[in-house]
């Protein structure tokens, strides 16, 4: 979304909202079809970080259930004690793998939870940039129908 | 196997053993009370209020991730509009249940005019048409944000349903809920009591079945499969379809006095609604 | 009202920030009761500011939940404020303001 169109819905908006989109914002990833309508993971990555080169590290902290009590709402969080400016989580099987990145600037820890909708059983891959390089970590997520509906 | 024949046959035996004795209601309930426990020693009793999240560690981790910022504290906010709002005639809600609504641990009780088990749902919209305005419907939208408004209000009551001794029309409400509890019914066959008492805890398709003990003190509920808030009668039917019995009426008799039972068995524990459950 | 709900803990010079924001955000895949297909329709952009510095922002699509949750934390006091805004795809934007407990 460039400054432009950023700034024309803006007038239908209070100055101060206004102001903080139209901040630049080069260093964070703001949403795109490119990144968040990507059918192949390694694509979104690369519009998202402009690399896909990935390394898993035990030092990227991945929470997710084993199994999910329900799929529309898996709660997942990322965290890294490395110095990180940004945090993706991709879910594999879903329609456009990568499902979030958050960006942090100075002063603000490298976390981020959220809560996710998860079709089917699926790996779901935590992506953290730091230092210019991406490291991952990745579990797989069971998620059922159950037989108690209604 | 060994396992549910010897909690079955403890359940049936404890509870034949109280109607031999002519006991009542009470010793129904330290008997059911007794058989949970027995069943899942490493359960404090207290904690059976949480449904389900009593028993499995793995699904608790979830759902305490869910009440850092539960789905329901938005009924909540609705509920708060509705109870405020003026009707017609200048009253609310608030008129009727106090400024907070925090009578959750009155309901439900008998009724000895009218000769019937009220619910906070049912005097809910009682309180509507007595003052003209129109009744709600009595599974989710209104009602369940109102009683998610009035329940969080009332959290920490203790349940105390009470079977007044000196009118048998109670006790007989009471003996048609536990009775519905304990009937096979639909094309599955299946009592209340068979996936939540002899089998709780087991898995039926990828479900655990949860304790009965306790399952009235926390609706209404936020349920991820309905993505909405539903109320304990929303579940009733929902259970009923589920074993492919026809359900009965929200809020009508059978389901009414099956909540006066459900939820005397629960007595001492405490009110904890409105809840998020799967 | 706002559809955004925010809680904001200064613990020890770290800022604890949970915020729910109400959104369907429809996936584009479902259908209503006369088997229309009901438009996709989520939240893209979230971004909060404190102190008039922006301290975090995120960008996602409908792999998100609905009603988005998103908790995150940042250096700062009690007494700050928080300002956090969303955009969704068609334009609409919502915000809510607190004050850090």
């Amino acid at each position: 979304m460039d400054r432009r169109s950023v700034l024309k819905i803006a007038g239908a908006v209070s100055a101060a909202t206004a102001a903080m989109f139209a901040v630049p914002r080069m260093a964070f990833a703001a949403y795109s079809d490119a990144i968040f309508k990507q059918k192949a993971g390694a694509d979104a990555l690369q519009n998202a970080y402009g690399a896909n080169a990935t390394t898993p590290s035990d030092q990227v902290k991945l929470k997710a259930p084993d199994i999910a009590e329900n799929g529309a709402v898996v709660p997942v969080s990322v965290e890294t004690d490395m110095d990180a400016e940004s945090i993706a989580i991709l879910i594999t099987e879903n329609p456009s793998p990568m499902a979030i990145t958050a960006d942090f600037p100075a002063g603000t820890k490298a976390m981020v939870k959220t809560r996710c909708r998860m079709g089917k059983t699926t790996q779901v891959t935590a992506v953290v940039k730091s230092g210019g390089k991406l490291y991952t970590a990745s579990k797989e997520v069971k998620v059922t129908i159950g037989g108690c509906g209604g | 196997m060994k396992k549910i024949i010897s909690h079955v046959a403890f359940g049936l035996l404890g509870l034949s053993v109280s109607a031999a004795v002519v006991a009542g209601p009470a010793e129904d309930r330290a008997a059911f009370q007794k058989f949970y426990e027995n069943r899942f020693p490493d359960t404090p009793v207290a904690d059976f209020q949480n449904g389900v999240y009593s028993i499995l560690p793995a699904a608790r981790e979830q759902w305490e991730e869910i009440e850092e910022f539960p789905p329901y504290e938005l009924a909540i906010e609705r509920g708060e509009e509705i109870y405020n709002k003026t009707f017609a005639n200048g009253k609310s809600l608030a008129s009727c249940f106090g400024d907070d609504g925090a009578v959750r641990g009155q309901y439900p009780y008998w009724d000895r005019d009218r000769g019937m088990v009220v619910t906070m749902e049912l005097a809910i919209n009682e309180c509507l048409e007595a003052n003209g305005e129109k009744p709600l419907k009595y599974k989710k939208g209104a009602i369940a944000d109102v009683g998610a408004f009035m329940s969080y209000n009332s959290r920490g009551q203790k349940v105390n349903v009470e079977i007044p001794s000196d009118d048998p029309r109670a006790l007989a409400a009471y003996e048609n809920g536990k009775e519905h509890f304990y009937t096979k019914r639909g094309q599955l066959n299946f009592a209340c009591a068979d996936c939540h008492m002899y089998t709780a805890g087991n898995m039926y398709r990828a479900d655990t079945t949860s304790p009965a003990f306790g399952h009235a003190t926390s609706w209404p509920v936020f349920r991820s499969k309905w993505q909405s808030m539903g109320t304990l009668h929303r579940r009733f039917a929902g259970c009923h379809n589920n074993i492919r019995a026809n359900p009965y009426k929200a809020q009508g008799e059978e389901y009414r006095n099956l909540e006066y039972f459900v939820t005397y068995m629960s007595n001492d524990l405490e009110f904890n609604g409105p809840a998020a459950r799967k | 009202m706002s559809s955004i709900r925010i809680k904001a803990k200064d613990r020890k010079g770290l800022v604890d920030v949970k915020c729910l924001m109400k959104h369907n955000m429809e996936t584009g895949l479902r259908k209503d009761k006369s088997g229309k297909k009901i438009p996709e329709h989520w939240i893209q952009d979230v971004s909060a500011e404190s102190n008039g510095k922006v301290v975090f922002t995120a960008a996602f699509n409908t792999s998100i939940s609905k009603d988005p949750y998103l908790a995150f934390a940042f250096a700062g006091k009690k007494g700050d404020s928080l300002t956090i805004s969303w955009k969704d795809n068609t334009g609409a934007t919502d915000s809510a303001e607190t004050v850090i407990k």
